[in-house]
């Protein structure tokens, strides 16, 4: 069973869906330890956070954004996220809106990083809407091999 | 699927019974000469989008491709499926075979043009 494409806000079926997908979430989370700064479902831009040996990597999933315009700041072992994604133009007078499901205006969103981040070396890239933010772990918390001697 | 593409996912299709896509958010806007879809996919790049039109069925897919290395652990996560799918059916009046798509920084737009009998026409009442 599809969703129509020309149905009507608000009927039963685009109801259902929302409720459907509020359900998906909600068990999603549970496995989760969520963190104090974790915002609620449908926030924008969606985080993902891992860490390999040498890094952090935090991917906002941040779609139609004009990379000149995302502004990234590490403070105090926060990181900010922030912008704005554009209301899109006036619509013609004579169109009709189906769906208006994407999300528009200004965001801000806060992760907390692990204590051996290494704020001066952050690196923030931009790539098919998707805003991917690395920063360094100092090296003095990296994993290292000591030799032994015979 | 490739490994490198589901590190950030690992933790989720080891715990759940299954990885259910994500329905991407859409905007749907109708006039005269056709409907404009605008999706959401980040992450999805030309050579991971499929849009198949099926009868009357016009389907969305998506693969989200951070290239992330293997040996990235995940420690939180909002997006927790490295796909997007999402099917709509399209009335007798589109033109399926017309529909045109474009895929910027994540976002999708896909015009689906009306057929030429189903756009609007004044009828001129004529005098009696």
């Amino acid at each position: 069973m599809y969703p129509s494409l020309t149905r009507f806000p608000g009927d039963l079926f685009a109801e259902f869906e929302g409720l459907q997908r509020q359900i998906e979430n909600a068990f999603g989370l549970r496995q989760w330890p969520s963190s104090i700064r974790a915002a609620s479902r449908g926030a924008f831009p969606a985080i993902n956070m891992g860490v390999t040996e040498q890094a952090i990597e935090i991917y906002a999933f941040a779609p139609g954004l004009d990379p000149a315009k995302i502004d990234v700041q590490v403070d105090k072992g926060l990181l900010t996220l922030s912008g704005e994604r554009p209301v899109e133009a006036a619509k013609d007078e004579k169109a009709s809106v189906y769906a208006d499901e994407r999300f528009n205006g200004a965001f801000r969103r806060v992760v907390s990083l692990p204590e051996d981040a290494d704020a001066s070396r952050v690196e923030a890239t931009y790539r098919n809407g998707v805003l991917k933010i690395s920063i360094p772990k100092r090296e003095a918390s990296r994993p290292k091999r000591i030799e032994v001697r015979s | 699927m490739d490994m490198k593409q589901d590190a950030l996912t690992a933790r989720e299709t080891r715990n759940d019974f299954h990885a259910t896509p994500i329905i991407p958010p859409v905007d749907i806007v109708e006039d005269q000469e056709g409907i404009t879809v605008t999706a959401d996919l980040p992450g999805v790049s030309n050579e991971t989008l499929a849009i198949q039109v099926d009868g009357d069925t016009l389907t969305l897919e998506g693969t989200v491709n951070l290239g992330e290395t293997s040996q990235l652990k995940s420690v939180y996560a909002e997006v927790r499926s490295p796909q997007y799918k999402r099917s709509f059916v399209l009335g007798r009046d589109l033109d399926s075979e017309q529909v045109s798509a474009h895929l910027a920084n994540g976002v999708l737009s896909l015009r689906i043009p009306k057929r030429e009998q189903a756009k609007p026409r004044r009828i001129e009442v004529k005098a009696a």
